[in-house]
């Protein structure tokens, strides 16, 4: 089963390869991090996305919290919870494919960010399955190149991921 | 609270002054130039060893006596790089350790400059935490946090990194040994609601065994555990690192558990409907076989690190805490089951299952084992033995004595060759009192044969028994029963004679070939000052027993060669 860990970690030089190290070291496998400033100064949110029986979680979870730099560890799996992520994607748009193009892009409410004579970059936002739908439609017009940010994710709620 | 300008230099002296640093274990070179100029007029001791990986482990055999940090200084690149090792064994056994490396000067750093080497990088899987500093400023916190860091929790190494220019830069000294580090806050006290459960499973256990590890030693719990055990009637069996945090001449001990194990210790896990687990980790080496280790008990698991909790084997009371602590409230509240027959089973598997190996030797040779017990028999009470890794390690921990905690010194978990002539250095400085004897192997002691050297040099007092098969003796026994004894490259040819290597170095050096000499030469060396180089020739081919095969069973005992 797949994961979602917010990690909270201070925002400390080398504390992204002190969190790979330990992923590799133990055998665990990210699938996905995304890493970025929280509100609080000094802290830093790492978003991770890890495929593995309950077991495997908790130690995974077990062994983020032995880093020093490491102040707190939640699993949004376990709770309701809202899950995005941001997608590029660079296709093959001739002058004939563009309107059609430009339909899909409203269904999937993307956004056409870049136009060129013989391509378009599209914007999209979503969880997983629409990154997917969207990509398998745009596979016919010619996919050149994407760009993913990996996911980030919140409680749903009032409540927060703190730093206690 | 002080504050004052000082030099990078001067203020890890001053750190070290204030963390009640006794003794520093060291080598320079360029990069830590400044900081040993410095250490030229400080009245802190330093021994100066003959190659760094000899001074971590120095530094971790002073840190398992008296349970401080030990404290090394290296260079940068090679010095830094050879520290690898010992790093690693102090991060498996859960060591002490605050290491504080030179690195090129900051405007250097990340050009491949003159002994550069990323020492953070390396040691990153292997410390507990590490820093780089990049500015003379930081140094004040980041030395408490590191002593702090070393010494609390579950222990472990700690590694600095100063460069070069930082040891000749001024800045502000606070020294401040109080620090907050938000992500990390240790578990003392057990879960109230955990340690009932345990206290009840304990009342209602007909066969209850504690397996206790090096844990227990680390927090100091020998005393209430006697209690406990005294109290409750609850036999003891204690791990490769836990020897020590229960007497071992004490009926209520049945020995180490796993592969070299005692059969009692073997059986009475597999049989027992309770196993009070305390600072223990279930390494492979214990539990054998994963999915038929103690199929019948119900396991209380107690450690400091919750990450050891459920890693291995399946746990059904976790508590986490210091062990000292979580043992002391089980105490308080403990009722005591019936042990009586069980005991009696286990009194009859001790009688019935002696210790293999310690037949007399035929035909004027001696057997290792023989030179262990004798090692024990006429050592005084307080010895402290370090061993190195191989047959000879198992045999200590055999038919050594260990009666008190911090006394064993062992390479448990990376299993370091090497390990314990060094090892044996810094706990000779650790305990002035105590005879130290370091029970090696004609392999492993020539791995840090040089720091014979430091040992002269400051005249040590220590015993290096020797144990001389001729033999890489542990690989050998594992070719002999597993690879059709075919003997590739375990044979130690042109091994030194090594009563004239100790006196090359200045060291007595004396030799035994039979069980009248082991006898007497073990007096004399214990009489004498100075190290003293003891070789023991032993029978070669002798293999450690009993021994549980490598994902077998622990039931599943080979108690001699004629079973093969
Ligand atoms: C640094 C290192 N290299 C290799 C090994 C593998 N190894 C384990 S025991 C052993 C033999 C040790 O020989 P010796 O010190 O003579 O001890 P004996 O087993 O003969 O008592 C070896 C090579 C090791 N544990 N450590
Ligand atoms: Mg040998």
């Amino acid at each position: 089963m797949k994961h979602i860990l917010a990690v909270l970690v201070e925002d400390k030089p080398g504390v992204l390869t002190r969190v790979a190290g330990l992923f590799s070291r133990r055998g665990f496998n990210i699938e996905n991090i995304a890493v970025g400033e929280t509100n609080n100064p000094g802290i830093s949110r790492m978003t991770i996305t890890v495929e593995g029986s309950e077991t495997i979680i908790e130690q995974v979870i077990k062994q983020l919290h032995k880093l020093v730099n490491v102040i707190k560890v939640s699993n949004l799996s376990e709770e309701p919870s809202v899950m995005r992520e941001l997608m590029l994607i660079k296709i093959t748009a001739e002058s004939g494919s563009r309107s059609d193009i430009q339909q899909i892009v409203e269904t999937f409410r993307g956004k056409v960010i870049d136009v060129s004579p013989e391509s378009m970059i599209i914007e999209v936002t979503g969880n997983e399955e629409k990154m997917e739908a969207i990509k398998l439609l745009f596979i016919d017009f010619g996919i050149k190149e994407i760009v993913r940010t990996g996911k980030v994710a919140l409680l749903r709620g009032t409540r927060i991921t703190s730093e206690s | 609270m002080k504050k004052k300008m000082m030099k990078g230099s001067a203020m890890i002296l001053s750190a070290l002054k204030e963390e009640g640093v006794n003794v520093v274990f060291g080598y320079p070179g360029g990069a830590v130039l400044p900081l040993y100029d410095h250490l030229f007029d400080s009245n802190l001791k330093h021994l100066l060893v003959r190659h760094e990986q000899a001074a971590v482990h120095a530094a971790d055999g002073y840190a398992r006596v008296t349970g401080q940090p030990g404290v090394v200084f290296a260079t940068s690149g090679p010095g830094a790089t050879n520290l690898v090792t010992g790093i690693a064994n102090a991060y498996m056994d859960s060591v002490p350790l605050v290491l504080i490396t030179g690195q090129v000067p900051r405007a250097f750093i990340g050009t491949d400059a003159f002994q550069e080497a990323d020492i953070t990088g390396i040691t990153m899987p292997i410390t507990k935490h590490n820093y780089l500093v990049k500015d003379a400023d930081q140094l004040p916190s980041i030395l408490s946090e590191a002593f702090y860091l070393a010494s609390t929790g579950r222990r472990g190494p700690v590694l600095i990194d100063v460069p070069k220019d930082i040891f000749d830069q001024e800045g502000h000294f606070i020294y401040n040994r109080k620090c907050e580090i938000p992500g990390y806050k240790p578990t003392y006290d057990g879960h109230v609601g955990q340690i009932s459960r345990a206290v009840k499973a304990i009342k209602n256990a007909q066969r209850p065994v504690i397996f206790g590890g090096g844990g227990l030693i680390r927090a100091g719990a020998s005393e209430v555990l006697s209690k406990l055990v005294e109290k409750a009637r609850i036999p003891v069996i204690l791990s490769l690192m836990g020897l020590g945090a229960y007497p071992g001449d004490i009926d209520l001990y049945l020995g180490m558990p796993g592969m070299h194990g005692s059969i009692t210790a073997n059986y009475a896990l597999s049989e027992a409907d309770l196993i009070i687990a305390a600072g223990v980790r279930f390494d492979d080496r214990v539990t054998g076989k994963l999915e038929s280790f103690a199929n019948n008990a119900k396991i209380i698991h107690i450690d400091i690190d919750p990450a050891e909790i459920g890693k291995n084997v399946k746990i059904d009371i976790p508590i986490v805490g210091d062990v000292r602590v979580v043992l002391e409230a089980l105490f308080q509240k403990l009722q005591p089951g019936h042990t009586v027959e069980w005991l009696r089973q286990i009194e009859n598997w001790k009688i019935n299952n002696p210790m293999p190996g310690v037949l007399k030797s035929s035909g004027g040779t001696v057997k290792p084992q023989f030179v262990i017990r004798e090692l024990s028999r006429l050592s005084k009470e307080e010895t402290v033995v370090a061993t190195d890794v191989g047959q000879h390690q198992m045999w200590a921990a055999q038919h050594f004595i260990i009666r008190k905690p911090c006394t064993f010194l062992t390479s448990g978990g990376l299993g370091t060759m090497g390990y314990g002539f060094p090892a044996a250095i810094g706990a000779r400085l650790a305990a002035p009192e105590s005879n130290v004897v370091c029970i090696t192997g004609d392999g492993s002691f020539q791995m840090n044969i040089q720091e014979l050297a430091t040992a002269v040099n400051n005249r040590l007092d220590i015993i290096i028994a020797v144990i001389n098969n001729g033999y890489l003796g542990m690989v050998r026994q594992w070719q002999d029963m597993f690879y059709n004894k075919r003997y590739s490259h375990t044979v130690l040819e042109g091994n030194p004679d090594f009563v004239r290597l100790a006196e090359a170095y200045g060291a007595k050096g004396l030799r035994a070939k039979n069980e009248e000499e082991t006898t007497a030469v073990i007096k004399q060396a214990l009489s004498e000052k100075g190290p003293v180089v003891i070789d023991f020739v032993v029978e070669p081919e002798e293999n450690v027993y009993p021994m549980v095969a490598p994902n077998c069973p622990i039931n599943d005992i080979i108690v001699g060669s004629d079973q093969l």
